[in-house]
């Protein structure tokens, strides 16, 4: 199967990993013992391991050459369509889905709910960068900054004003939103790769606002005390609240998820995909680039406003740690790992991501090392995602009654 | 005005603008061949440090001449760092050079927070000290407090890496197919340029320049840890654009000018917002002159 010469290949592969990986992985300086560690089973892991990955990897490019990189004819995403558009099935699981959603707090420990409740925050957090980086293909790195927008509206406006949970929800969705519009106007000239470097340079300034302007923002001990969401004025105990969060974020997925499919399938939505696939041949078919590139950064930002609200209300606390590049990136990788502009994609990566650390603890520490090499190998061997967007087609049907509006 | 305040902080921004140009140099010389920004370059500036670190710490222990161990340890950080460079650009770049510019972005994010994570995980997340490894020059001793020994020698350094760097780019066979092959990869292909070489060979020089970058700022600052890269190469980048990114001498300007600014900026406006100054230079050169100073403006065609 292997020949000599593959075989060669690998090992040269393996004898270069090795060199690579030498200094950083096998020795570590002590400089107040004078010593040095040697780790040299390290070295041993990486000889080993590279030498079959090397013959793995060069298999799946062969293969991926081979193919061809059409996503369409993915086997998993055409038995989703196909599940998908048998009705009785769709209800009945979806029935079976509800009814363990609404059970899941009292039947589980509070600190699953609460596991929970932050999986489904990032679905809307993922949903809502979705927007921008899936239907709009605009790159945006500084995401973060609109759910810390959202999440000092509420700790703000109580520290000073006493206002509550759902007086600030909407607020602070307003604001972020308008936060989206204004990152929007100076880099309405731009894309791509600049539009990348200047949202993350937007993320970067908000964090530093938020850690040096001490009179605004309290600095980096941030607020703390914020009340959790109250049940029409009566406060309720930790466990019942936990619930009551859960619910809340429940609520506002369902509510994210069927306003962006609406969304999606709007005007607007169509502008934002017609600007994805060409930005120069979308406007001269007289699509307003401006106003879909600022409604696309500002219907983005609302989620996050809203996702901050509740995270503060969750936490109690906020302070500028919880915002950095790093948040950013990790729901950049919800998006693109789950499947760019894919709703159900989306969804599937938001709680991979969220729980499986939760659940495999050994595997936390290796988290974003873990994240970094799939987004490489997803954008090499799979740029869908996880659950690929399927692309509306109208299919001709001669031969049937009427004709059928199919996604395939 | 305080005239030895204000040459310290000349002498700062001239520091960190050549540190600047150094790593500034990877991104535009990758950017105008490839037309990719190379997230990940800045983290191969760090390993570079990081390996100048290992190798000049183990070595320190031996009782090596200093200088000696300084200059094997920055060969190593080169070697290493190129390397790293290289393949870099052969896993995650190559098989992507036909997909949308998007999906090589995405990857560059990902090996970017990948070779973070390795460090980390190597070695530590804490701030390691650099060896002290450069001594004192006594030609120096009259006006040491207004120059040290590692600020002359990033300026020097970075002096002479810029002037072999344009005669390699003007004068030899292979800056001419660099030039060629960013005009136009295909053509370049047709006359019989390997372009696969020459992208390899931008990567390796860029990082090259980066490690050095990185091993005379850390003697320099006397501390590293993993997360240095991430910082100093957007400032790169910045430095990059501003100069026209794609432009060689654009990247030098753009460096210094960035690196004066946040050099008085700091001194005379306010030091809690040193790395906000890159970013608003970046937004207004973006508004006003998207293509930077030095760089030609790109007529897109759909």
């Amino acid at each position: 199967m292997f020949s000599i010469k593959e075989l060669k290949r690998a090992f040269l592969t393996s004898l270069w990993f090795m060199f690579l990986t030498f200094p950083l992985l096998v020795m570590k300086v002590n400089t107040i013992t004078d010593t040095v560690i040697w780790r040299w089973m390290n070295l041993l892991y990486v000889g080993v391991g590279s030498f079959f990955l090397s013959i793995l990897w060069k298999y799946l490019l062969e293969r991926r050459d081979r193919k061809g990189s059409s996503t369409s004819r993915n086997p998993l995403t055409e038995k989703i369509s196909k599940y998908m558009e048998k009705k009785n099935d769709r209800y009945s699981s979806m029935a079976v889905l509800i009814l363990i959603v609404l059970l899941y707090p009292f039947i589980m420990s509070m600190y699953q709910t609460s596991i929970l409740t932050t999986a489904l925050m990032y679905v809307v957090l993922g949903l809502g960068l979705n927007i921008v980086v899936g239907f709009g293909g605009l790159l945006h790195l500084g995401y973060a900054a609109f759910y810390a927008v959202g999440a000092y509206t509420y700790g703000l406006l109580f520290y000073h004003f006493g206002l509550g949970f759902w007086v600030c929800l909407p607020l602070g969705a307003i604001l972020s939103a308008l936060f989206g519009i204004i990152l929007g106007f100076p880099i309405l000239r731009l894309r791509g790769d600049y539009l990348a470097i200047v949202t993350l340079a937007f993320g970067q300034m908000v964090r530093l606002i938020l850690e040096n302007w001490n009179d605004f923002s309290f600095g980096p001990s941030g607020i703390a005390n914020i009340p959790r969401p109250d049940f029409f004025g009566k406060e309720l105990n930790l466990a019942q609240v936990t619930n009551f969060t859960y619910f809340i974020a429940i609520g506002l997925t369902i509510l994210t998820i069927f306003v962006i499919r609406r969304m999606e399938s709007s005007k607007m939505g169509r502008a934002w995909e017609a600007m994805r696939e060409d930005e120069i041949a979308c406007q001269s078919m007289g699509i307003d680039i401006a106003r879909a590139k600022l409604t696309a950064f500002s219907m983005g930002a609302l989620w996050a406003g809203i996702m901050g609200v509740l995270f503060a209300a969750k936490t109690t606390f906020i302070n500028p740690a919880s915002f950095t590049t790093w948040e950013s990136i990790v729901i950049l990788c919800i998006v693109v790992i789950g499947g760019m502009g894919s709703i159900p994609g989306v969804i599937v990566g938001a709680l991979l991501f969220i729980l499986t650390p939760e659940y495999l603890r050994a595997f936390s520490q290796y988290r974003m090392l873990i994240f970094g090499i799939a987004l490489v190998l997803m954008m090499i061997f799979r740029p869908g995602g996880i659950i690929p967007k399927v692309r509306k087609s109208y299919k001709f049907a001669a031969d049937k009654n009427k004709s059928q509006e199919g996604e395939a | 005005m305080n005239f030895e305040y204000f040459f310290a902080l000349l002498l700062g921004g001239l520091t960190r603008g050549s540190i600047y140009a150094l790593i500034a140099l990877g991104y535009t010389m990758v950017y105008g061949i490839i037309k990719l920004i190379n997230f990940a370059h800045g983290e191969i500036y760090m390993i570079g440090a990081f390996t100048a670190l290992i190798i000049g710490g183990a070595l320190s222990f031996t009782g090596m001449n200093p200088v000696l161990i300084f200059v094997i340890a920055s060969i190593a950080a080169i070697i290493y760092s190129a390397a790293y460079g290289v393949t870099l650009e052969k896993l995650a770049y190559r098989p992507l050079r036909n997909a949308p510019r998007l999906s090589a972005l995405i990857s560059a994010i990902g090996m970017s927070i990948f070779f973070q994570n390795y460090v980390l995980l190597a070695q530590t997340s804490d701030f390691l000290p650099f060896p002290t490894l450069l001594p004192r020059l006594k030609i120096l001793a009259l006006i040491e407090h207004l120059i040290s020994t590692t600020q002359l020698l990033i300026l020097i350094s970075t002096a002479v890496v810029m002037i072999l760097l344009t005669l390699l780019i003007q004068f030899t066979k292979m800056g001419k197919s660099m030039r060629a092959t960013s005009q136009d990869k295909q053509m370049a292909q047709l006359v019989g340029i390997n372009v696969d070489n020459v992208i390899s060979m931008t990567f390796l020089i860029g990082s090259a320049t980066a490690a050095l970058g990185g091993v005379l700022i850390s003697s320099h600052t006397g501390q590293i840890n993993f997360y240095i890269g991430f910082i100093a190469g957007i400032k790169a980048f910045v430095a990059a654009v501003l100069g026209g990114i794609g432009s060689v001498p654009g990247a030098v300007l753009g460096s210094f000018i960035l690196g004066l600014t946040e050099s008085f900026g700091t001194g005379y406006i306010s030091s809690d917002y040193e790395d906000a100054f890159a970013f608003i230079i970046l937004i207004l050169i973006l508004i006003f002159k998207p293509s930077g100073l030095l760089g030609r403006k790109e007529n897109e065609k759909v």
